[in-house]
């Protein structure tokens, strides 16, 4: 990495904001302004970073319609709205998708929106840590906040995640590096585990790399629930580990202080799916028994997790809440966009800051193409291609404020640094106009019948 | 707007009205004492009139209750409604969404509902539920009991810092009062340790519970808060425990009250947990005797009950050590949140049944003390919702209390497990409550407990806060017809909120956005920045969460009743 000259050049120093990248929601940054923009971060990781420096980059910066010819051509606000309006009024079977990377008040629109017109609310979860919550809603949901690793823990695990890459402050701010109240030396008084079939760069900064066969998690916990349960493994190699090994590693576990397992998608979404987190989650549950052991699923998006609260405080279900009979219904594997989008139900859908066009599958694209699709967004992304009404959203925790909820359930308050450019809009100001019009024009007809 | 509630049986123990005939009348949303003659007229001729309830201790919003939901969908596929013109959806039994939270309240009559459990840390999400619940006023308590400040200042016995702690971190918070739980308890559980009774030292501190409980205790007071100090004590559930229970009454006895609008030094909460006897779940009985006599003797006392509704139920408590036991007895599913420097949480969910001979008697022992606490105004009603029963069963409550015949129904025809005979004295107990001492235990007593003067009463000036239900108290027996008071209590013929009004023959015909009530301490401005002074550093190293961001700003409260108090005074 070459040397980089320290950021002199600014007007004004912004303290504590909040990084809107990963589910680490670091709210210690530094933002240094120059002429209404962020001219450098302070704190941050490099993803953090770079998404903040460069948020003008391919940035969605005015309204736009798809014409006739299949172009986005430039309108003004209130066409773009009236047509979105129009659109989601008359739908039979809207969804509305995404939500993760803008604001809980934001939601408090959208939700507003689909109870009105009947709609599918879901989020990114669908396509990423849903399984951990089907197995949340199987085997149970022992967690902790950031801080009780960083003052307590002793063993500290990573599954299928590979953290110095993914969240990349998440060793250094909240597990392995800090000095916490009972570890006041910090990384020394810490013994750090990754398991995960790749030698990852978390891997390569931790004591013990257990590094198990590709599918071979589920048979590997059941392996270590078992030796804690005092049995013998018949086996002597399991999932690529020789016993010995998966012996003196539960011995560790079982004798440590204070134990916390981080596990991302890599355990998530294995053969097993939801079945490998069922079984660490019960592997928690019988290492409390001999000590103190939680788990976090390591959450993707700075609000994937605001969104699974918000929805089950308003309505009671975490994702995949379908309003079309008037009431809550969440069905996995019939009322999540996936789903929807390959059995070709939506007829109209609205992407709000997520990008279906570079995550969903081919199937569930295909759908998009024939169907209208309203973007609200910061980028220019794949899903724009398939937008056919564009709606330039601001950047929150930057341009715009509101509440996120990190990985850890921990709420905050995202305060608003700079300006956000003059054509863009707030996306609550954006889902608010939009519950707005779709009322007046579901009032006009109610009157005209 | 004005109204008259016309020709009502008016039951208002606060004012002692005892079962008068009596016009009810309001004008922008206060109670008045005359009207004029354009006053819209509300007939509820020989119908039951009480102020709206006011519930001590309910877990309504929040954290806890979120992962709740999230982790029970089959919780909240039970009682799903479709929206009305009025309302939204609602889902949920023992953990509703927060809409449906506001409009059962409503549909009982109930105005006023405690949070009885906030951690700071998640402040903000708390009251981003309560702005999401409709109709209902709520104050929210500030976990106090296993934080590092305070378990700091009780081992130095460090009142004054402690009481400037505790003003500040209700502003932070937004909280109205102080909620003890597990003390000592729950930061055990950080090891996965639990401390038991009042002189366990809790593990790396140095402190014991009853040095928490009584600092604690003495800076309340200091503060003179609107509440006192709101005790979980320790070995909730626990054969045997009635011992520590009586010791955590009688600690506090030398704590002089320094507040007018209360007669409280302490109040318990779902002392029914807490009043058992015996040794193990073998010869587990009811110690609700000794509790009983205590509250009877002390009358810095008052408790709610928590009782037992005999349903499938979800248990959430910041008294974390108990839901693992509790999920190492069901094997149900186990939920656990621990949250720095604060707390723990756990939640389990449980399934009471009469046909279980320890849940039998833990429901006979709630009733027992309902019924051999002799003043009204000591205790309350409560489920501890959800943790007992979801708080929809108060109908149910009421009903038994009011009926000493369902009750012996219930034991007689094997409803309840046998045990209860032998290991209660239920049986024996054939007191039955009247409406003067229902409308006490769930509205005026309540509100006195907290504090609160503009409530769970009908004088002039009062919020107009009412609840009319379909009974005449004249002419109903309650003891043979049980059900039909139940049916009422939980269908309020009319419930007005503010004098809005929100329920009509059971049905939610308006909605209003909930208020949030908290205290703010004024007076020791100083002292409190003395107190931040020496608080920063360790926040700053131990938190994983800035000090700007963890404060609950306006933002998050949306309509406040802010309570005002000159510390001290
Ligand atoms: S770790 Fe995540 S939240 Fe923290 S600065 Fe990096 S990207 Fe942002
Ligand atoms: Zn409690
Ligand atoms: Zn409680």
């Amino acid at each position: 990495m070459a040397y980089e000259e320290p950021i002199r050049d600014y007007d004004e120093l912004v303290e504590n904001c909040t990084c809107a990248f990963c589910g680490c929601n670091c709210d210690d940054l530094t933002y240094l302004i120059k002429d209404g923009h962020v001219v450098g971060v302070r704190h941050a990781c490099r993803l953090g970073a770079s998404k903040v420096m460069e948020d003008m980059d391919q940035r969605l910066l005015v309204p736009m319609i798809r014409n006739d010819e299949g172009n986005l051509v430039e309108t003004d606000w209130d066409t773009a709205l009236d047509k979105a309006a129009e659109l989601i009024a008359g739908a039979v079977r809207p969804v509305f998708y995404g939500w993760s990377e803008t604001s809980i008040e934001t939601m408090k629109h959208g939700i507003k929106l689909g109870e009105l017109v009947g709609a599918v609310l879901d989020n990114q979860a669908t396509i990423c840590h849903g399984p951990s919550l089907q197995a949340v809603q199987n085997a149970g949901y022992p967690v902790n906040t950031l801080g009780e690793v960083k003052n307590r823990a002793d063993m500290i695990v990573y599954s299928g995640n590979n953290a110095m890459n993914s969240h990349p402050r998440h060793m250094g701010r909240y597990s392995a590096f800090p000095r916490g109240y009972f570890r006041k030396r910090g990384r020394f008084d810490r013994t750090i585990v990754t398991m995960d079939p790749r030698y990852t760069d978390t891997a390569k900064m931790s004591d013990i790399w257990v590094g198990f066969e590709q599918n071979g998690d589920y048979e590997f916990y059941n392996a270590m629930r078992a030796v804690l349960r005092g049995k013998k493994l018949k086996k002597d190699v399991i999932s690529g580990i020789p016993k010995e090994d998966i012996e003196e590693l539960v011995e560790a576990m079982k004798t440590t202080q204070y134990g916390s397992l981080f596990f991302g998608l890599g355990l998530t979404h294995t053969l097993s799916k939801q079945r490998s987190i069922d079984i660490a989650i019960n592997l928690i549950q019988d290492l409390n028994k001999f000590t103190k052991w939680n788990l976090v699923p390591m959450r993707g998006h700075f609000n994937v997790n605001g969104f699974n609260i918000f929805m089950a405080f308003e309505m009671g279900f975490p994702y995949g809440v379908d309003f079309s009979r008037g009431y809550p219904r969440y069905m996995n594997g019939e009322t999540n966009t996936i789903d929807l989008l390959t059995r070709e139900e939506p007829d109209v859908f609205m992407v709000i800051a997520a990008d279906p066009g570079a995550h969903f599958p081919g199937g569930a694209n295909r759908h998009l193409t024939n169907i209208p699709v309203i973007q609200i967004d910061i980028h220019w992304g794949p899903s724009t291609e398939l937008a056919d009404i564009v709606l330039p959203g601001s950047f929150i925790g930057v341009e715009a404020a509101g509440t996120s909820y990190r990985m850890d359930g921990v709420p905050i308050y995202m305060k608003k640094a700079i300006d956000k450019p003059e054509t863009c809009r707030d996306d609550e100001w954006i889902v608010r106009e939009l519950h707005e019009r779709v009322q007046k024009i579901k009032g006009e007809k109610i009157a005209s019948k | 707007m004005e109204y008259i509630i016309k020709n009502g049986i008016v039951y208002d123990p606060t004012n002692k009205i005892e079962g008068e005939k009596k016009d009810v009348m309001f004008k922008n949303g206060k109670i008045v004492d005359n009207v004029s003659s354009d006053a819209k007229v509300l007939d509820a001729t020989d119908k039951l009139v009480m102020a709206a309830g006011v519930d001590p201790h309910s877990h309504i919003a929040g954290p806890k209750l979120v992962v709740g939901r999230l982790y029970r969908p089959e919780d909240s596929r039970r009682g799903v409604k479709p929206k009305t013109a009025t309302t939204r959806a609602e889902s949920g039994f023992s953990i509703p969404s927060c809409p449906a939270t506001g409009y059962r309240y409503s549909r009982m009559g109930y105005g006023t509902v405690v949070e009885a459990a906030m951690p700071p840390l998640e402040a903000k999400h708390t009251h981003e539920e309560i702005v999401a619940i409709p109709n209902i006023d709520i104050p929210a308590l500030a976990l106090f009991g296993n934080n590092w400040f305070t378990l700091e200042y009780a081992k130095d016995n460090n009142v004054e810092d402690l009481a400037a702690f505790i003003s500040k971190w209700l502003k932070i918070t937004r909280g109205y009062g102080v909620k003890i739980v597990n003390p000592g308890g729950s930061e055990a559980w950080g090891w996965g340790m639990n401390v038991h009774g009042l002189d366990d030292p809790v593990p790396y501190w140095d402190v014991t519970s009853r040095e928490v409980i009584h600092t604690l205790a003495e800076a309340n007071e200091s503060l003179g808060l609107p509440h006192s100090i709101h005790l979980h004590p320790n070995d909730l559930g626990h054969p045997g425990n009635y011992e520590t229970t009586v010791g955590s009454m009688d600690l506090i006895k030398d704590i002089s009250k320094n507040s007018p609008v209360r007669d409280q030094t302490v109040h318990m909460t779902h002392i029914q947990y807490h009043s058992y006897a015996g040794t193990n779940w073998r010869d587990f009985e009811s110690g609700a005797e000794d509790i009983s006599k205590f509250i009877n003797k002390n009358d810095y006392v008052t408790c709610d009950v928590g009782q037992i509704t005999l349903d499938e139920t979800t248990t959430m408590t910041a008294d974390a050590p108990m839901e693992f036991d509790l999920h190492q007895l069901n094997g149900l599913k186990w939920a656990n949140k621990d949250i720095e420097l604060e707390t723990s949480s756990g939640i389990v969910p449980f399934i009471y049944s009469g046909r279980n001979s320890v849940h039998s008697v833990q429901w006979a022992i709630g009733l027992e003390m309902f019924l051999m606490v002799n003043n009204p105004w000591q205790i309350m009603l409560t489920t501890d919702n959800p943790n007992a029963g979801p708080f929809i069963r108060y109908p149910k409550v009421i009903s038994w209390l009011m009926s000493n015949k369902r009750r012996t129904e219930m034991i007689e025809h094997g409803e309840v497990h046998k045990a209860v005979g032998r290991k209660s004295s239920l049986a024996t107990l054939d007191r039955e409550y009247d409406f003067d001492e229902i409308a006490t235990i769930s509205r005026a007593a309540p509100a006195r407990a907290y504090g609160f003067t503009d409530r769970g009463h009908l004088g002039v000036d009062a919020r107009a806060d009412i609840a009319v239900y379909d009974i005449k108290p004249n002419e109903i027996d309650p003891s043979n017809e049980y059900e039909t008071i139940e049916c009422a209590f939980g269908n309020a013929a009319l419930t007005v909120k503010d004098g809005q009004i929100i329920v009509q023959d059971g049905e939610i015909v308006s909605t209003k956005e909930s208020q949030t009530i908290w205290a703010n301490v004024q007076g020791i401005e100083e002292r409190e920045n003395e107190v931040m002074k020496k608080v920063m550093p360790v926040f700053d190293k131990y938190y994983t969460i800035k000090f700007e961001n963890y404060l609950v700003h306006d933002h998050y409260i949306h309509n406040p009743i802010e309570v005002n108090i000159q510390a001290g005074k």
